[in-house]
């Protein structure tokens, strides 16, 4: 412990004696770890939100590997008259059905006009587009083509809409992988090109645009968009606080520099480790930039406190004396706790890593690394570089009279009744948890503002279900896909999925065997069913393979050795519980009534993500509690006292539970984002407990004083670096959520709440409490020798 | 004027040697003189002409379908060719297996313009189905072949046009290029090698609607048959964007058979077994 000591009292001397040097160390360092930014990529695929060993990402992978991947591109088209069978629909929907195949990595493209549509005429069986270019100009073509597309249960309710009125093309692209970045937005820039094209050839036509390929690439513009628009902001808003707070301009320059160094560090050392960006973790910049700037207010704003001290005290010293004297005890006063809640924010943002997201765990890391780059800084660069500014010393300092120690008189005078009152409010607001419920809709990840999420409603409204769950039903063995107890097992799993009330649609192989077996009996309506026996249903298929054009294949839908088929049912957009419910009524179903379907598996983006906000909120339980627990031995530790390490934990936990209960009282809806938010809270919350305690416990023991007087002190010293460093985050929390993405600015917004809670909690709850168990030991450690 | 004579004489009966020595061969000069279009069609159109005049053949073939994952399948049959002159070939398929499909025949007529006649005999149905598909250019069986890859390239359904010259393995190779001029292919074009020598297709390269290359088709193990016509044994069709493939094993060539085009009619087809 004495070492400990000699390095608080000694740091600032060496500091300073070596300013120089330290100052050409850190740009360098900083440089160099900045060129880290270099090596970043953003990461477009939405598969990276799922870790390596998801069992969902697995299901989905093992259902690419039998039939491809499922990524699309999905257009509406919409006439003005809500007629998709008028000539002019039918036309734009042909050509833009032709053009699709020229979208990059295109491998299959389906809508009503390249359906492949299977007649009899007499024993020749005739396998044709649907819509012909003389159906245009034919209006009993074009009802008919109507007719048949509505009765048609592969089209309707999927690319046709069931009033008839807007009719939808289905692009199935296969990316490479490569280079996902550039594919996903090679393709998303040719379709947007397609869809401007098709509104200007056809007048009237209006063309929306969903699918996945948008759904990533929406996910980087809007991120994209936040970093352009958050960084400035943050700055700009931080700065602002900064000059108001500190009334300092060269302060302010030098904190903003020491920030803006760390943020360069921290995306940089992401780079170097290989940390990709996406939606989440591109927020990491912006939190950097706020979690760093409080170990330097506080150290700044003590070496103010002394200057001021010193100069009224030594009218006659030297600028550069005070300015030096100051320094070194700002570094002794500030070291310990400047450490410890460094030590904590990093802590508690490395518990992200529990996560069962990668891109919450890269945020977790970046804000980590950032975190660390500002502790050297502010400890090294930052008074080295404060003892060569032209720092004047402020015109006045908070004194008894200020606000600020008024609140603390304020506090101790009525600390009995704070206590109970606040702790009251606690328990009720608290209670407000459990009105949380988990629900994710990832269409609802952007807001309204976003043309995805507009698009994506007008086709939910208009056309079809965005929500695909997809399954995999295995027969057991090669060639089992025509048996015909695995196809009757088949077909009444497709018309009891068809009766639940969130189904859409419900696209199925024997939907086509059953129009197959009727064209092969000369169209009778009475044939359509399936086919009696497993040669017929083979035979059939063969014969319907031969015919098909290109990139219409059944690979989609058979896998290679025929043992397995693909059905895809659409929903309504459902939240995340619904999801999953659903998902285990239908395996519950199966499991009951189909015997021949040997091992249905059930897959797809829209149950990966349902599972993704439950999984998370258990890993990231997990993660807070063992960061909660890390958190508190350290406080007990360095402070030396289990009383103050165990009281501490009031208000470390009491912000984030009152966050949740207040969010759970007016939002009520928790997504996975928001089960990051206590964990990253955490470490922030942590640290003005810290200061706070840090200066009580210098003040009773360096002093003697009582615990009133303790309180009186620590609120007069770093009680408005408290409200600086706190009102800073909450607007550089505030700017995040501004974010169009959903899972940012939900973040964004109870983060500031729960920062402010804590300030709250610091000011009016900690001390009672302190008050009431610390006040009769005269300070928690024998006087230590200074 | 005489002193003039020799060197002349001389100068000819040199350039007589030179042209002897580095053109292999008078036909083999003719063939690649005159336009891109000119040479392309001309190497096509005899490329064609050399595989004529085989009258009939039989041959087993068998399948191997491969995902990206190497999870495999295979299907087996067995066809029948028979030439006829002036028009494209008439060919049967029988399937043996997978054994559900087991007996089912097709039948197709080729035609050098026009749209192919195709037949299929169901025997789960007992019954022969004429199949008239408007865009026949998907997968053939669920390979990687689609159906418009199987048959003998008609030389009038393309443009040709003649590329370069380059080694391709141990022979030297003629590179051609043929656009299809159906709208309804699968393809933009196809980049096709010969060998030199014999004219024998192989390797092609199949490029998609976006001029992307699609597929590559590498044809293998040739045997000459009747001293005149090659024949591969293994012709392997990767996927370039689906990762998956698919290997054709060709066995039991047999030449001369007696066949006539009574056993390729529609009413044949009931026969088959």
């Amino acid at each position: 412990m004495k070492l400990l000591r000699d390095i608080e009292s000694r740091l600032g001397s060496w500091v300073i004696m070596l300013r120089w040097p330290i100052i050409v160390a850190a740009i360098v360092l900083t440089g160099i770890a900045a060129s880290g930014t270099l090596l970043l990529e953003f990461s477009t695929d939405h598969r990276v939100y799922f870790s390596k060993n998801n069992p969902q990402l697995l299901a989905y992978h093992e259902m690419e590997d039998m039939y491809g991947k499922s990524d699309n591109v999905f257009f509406a088209i919409a006439p003005e008259n809500r007629d998709a069978t008028s000539a002019l629909a039918l036309e734009a929907t042909a050509w833009l059905t032709e053009q699709a195949w020229q979208i990059p990595f295109t491998s299959r493209v389906d809508s009503i006009t390249n359906f492949q549509h299977t007649t009899a005429d007499g024993d020749e069986i005739l396998v044709r587009e649907l819509v012909d270019e003389s159906a245009y100009s034919d209006a009993e073509e074009r009802s008919r083509i109507r007719e048949i597309a509505l009765a048609e249960p592969v089209l309707a309710g999927r690319l046709l809409a069931r009033d008839g009125g807007v009719s939808g093309i289905n692009v199935r692209v296969q990316l490479p992988g490569e280079d996902k970045l550039r594919e996903g937005a090679g393709v998303a820039e040719y379709t947007r090109k397609l869809a401007d094209e098709v509104q200007e050839r056809f007048p009237g036509i209006d063309v929306r645009l969903a699918g996945m390929v948008f759904f990533n690439q929406t996910l980087m513009e809007v991120s994209l968009k936040d970093l352009r628009t958050f960084i400035p902001a943050s700055f700009a808003a931080m700065m602002l606080m900064l000059l108001l707070l500190t009334r300092g301009f060269f302060g302010t320059f030098a904190i903003i520099l020491v920030v803006t160094m760390s943020v360069m560090a921290a995306v940089g050392i992401g780079g170097w480790v290989g940390l990709p960006l996406t939606s989440p973790s591109a927020v990491a910049p912006v939190v950097v930039l706020t979690v760093a700037i409080a170990s330097c207010v506080h150290i700044y704003s003590t070496f103010i406190s002394y200057m001021y001290d010193a100069a009224s005290r030594r009218p006659g010293d030297r600028g550069s004396r005070i300015r030096q004297d100051a320094i070194v005890e700002s570094i002794r006063v500030n070291l310990q706790p400047v450490f410890l809640s460094s030590l904590t924010t990093t802590l508690g943002f490395l518990a992200l890593n529990f996560s069962d997201s990668p891109p919450f765990r890269h945020l977790g890391s970046f804000v980590a690394f950032g975190v660390g780059a500002a502790f050297v800084l502010s400890i090294t660069f930052l008074p080295a570089l404060l003892s060569l500014l032209p720092v004047r010393v402020p015109a006045s300092l908070p004194r008894e009279n200020s606000a600020i120690a008024m609140l603390g008189k304020f506090v101790v005078r009525r600390s009995r009744k704070l206590l109970w009152g606040s702790g009251l409010i606690v328990i009720v607001l608290v209670a407000g948890i459990f009105q949380n419920q988990l629900n994710d809709v990832f269409l609802r990840y952007f807001d309204e503002s976003v043309e995805f999420r507009r698009d994506s409603e007008f086709i939910v409204d208009n056309l079809t279900g965005l929500y695909a769950i997809e399954y995999s039903l295995p027969s057991g063995f090669p060639g089992g896909v025509s048996d015909p107890a695995y196809l009757s097992d088949v077909e009444a799993f497709v018309e009891w999925y068809r009766e639940q009330p969130e189904t859409i649609h419900v696209n199925a192989i024997t939907d086509t065997f059953r129009r197959l077996n009727k064209s092969m009996n000369g169209d009778d309506p009475a044939y359509y069913r399936l086919p009696a026996n497993r040669e017929l249903a083979a035979q059939y298929l063969l014969l319907y393979e031969l015919s098909l054009p290109y990139g219409l294949d059944l690979d989609n839908q058979i896998d290679v050795d025929r043992s397995a088929t693909r059905m895809v049912a659409l929903t309504q957009t459902l939240s995340s519980k619904e999801v999953i419910a659903l998902d285990e009524r239908v395996l519950r179903w199966l499991a009951h009534h189909a015997p021949n379907i040997a091992g249905p598996v059930s897959s797809g983006t829209t149950l990966m993500f349902a599972h993704l906000g439950q999984r998370n909120i258990i890993s990231m339980l997990v993660g807070t509690t063992l960061a909660l627990v890390g958190i508190s031995f350290i406080l007990i530790f360095a402070l030396r006292s289990w009383r103050l390490g165990i009281t501490s934990m009031v208000p470390n936990l009491v912000p984030g539970a009152l966050g949740f209960g207040i969010w759970g009282l007016t939002v009520g809806e928790v997504g996975v984002s928001l089960s990051m938010v206590t964990a990253m809270t955490l470490g922030i919350v942590v640290d003005d407990t810290v200061h706070f305690l840090s200066r009580y416990q210098r003040t009773r023991r360096e002093l003697g004083a009582t615990s009133a007087d303790a309180v009186l002190v620590a609120f007069r010293t770093v009680g408005k670096a408290l409200l600086t460093t706190s009102l800073v985050l909450v607007a550089g929390f505030v700017v995040v959520s501004f974010s169009n993405f959903e899972l940012n600015s939900a973040m964004g917004k109870l983060t500031a709440l729960v920062i402010t809670l804590a300030l709250m909690a610091d000011f009016l709850l900690l001390p009672p409490l302190l008050m009431k168990f610390d006040a009769n030991s005269d300070g928690s450690l024998p006087p230590v020798n200074s | 004027m005489i002193r003039f004579s020799i060197p002349r004489t001389m100068l000819a009966l040199l350039g007589s040697f030179l042209a002897i020595c580095f053109w292999p061969t008078e036909s083999y000069s003719d063939l690649l003189s005159g336009t891109a279009e000119e040479v392309g069609l001309k190497v096509a159109t005899e490329s064609r002409e050399n595989q004529k005049g085989f009258g009939n053949f039989t041959a087993s073939l068998t399948m191997t379908l491969r995902n990206k994952q190497g999870k495999e399948t295979q299907r087996s049959l067995r066809l029948k060719v028979i030439e006829i002159p002036e028009d494209g070939d008439r060919t049967l398929f029988v399937f043996d297996h997978p054994k559900d499909v087991k007996g089912t025949a097709f039948l197709v007529h080729a035609h050098k313009e026009g749209p192919d006649q195709q037949w299929l005999y169901l025997p789960a149905l007992k019954r022969v189905k004429g199949i008239s598909a408007s865009k026949q250019s998907g997968s053939f069986m669920g390979s990687e072949f689609s159906y418009e890859d199987m048959g003998a390239v008609e030389v009038g359904k393309f443009t040709h046009r003649f590329l370069r010259e380059e080694p391709c393995g141990d022979l030297k190779c003629l590179v051609l290029e043929r656009i299809p001029k159906s709208q309804d292919s699968g393809y933009s074009r196809q980049v096709v090698w010969l060998d030199r020598e014999e004219l024998r297709t192989i390797q092609v390269h199949y490029f998609d609607r976006r001029n992307e290359h699609l597929k590559t088709m590498v044809v293998e193990g040739y045997a000459k048959y009747l001293d005149r016509f090659w024949r591969s044994s293994t012709i392997t069709m990767t996927n370039l964007l689906t990762g998956k493939s698919t290997v054709l094993l060709w066995s039991d060539y047999k030449f001369g058979i007696d066949l006539d085009t009574k056993d390729f009619t529609r009413t044949a087809l009931k026969r088959v077994r």
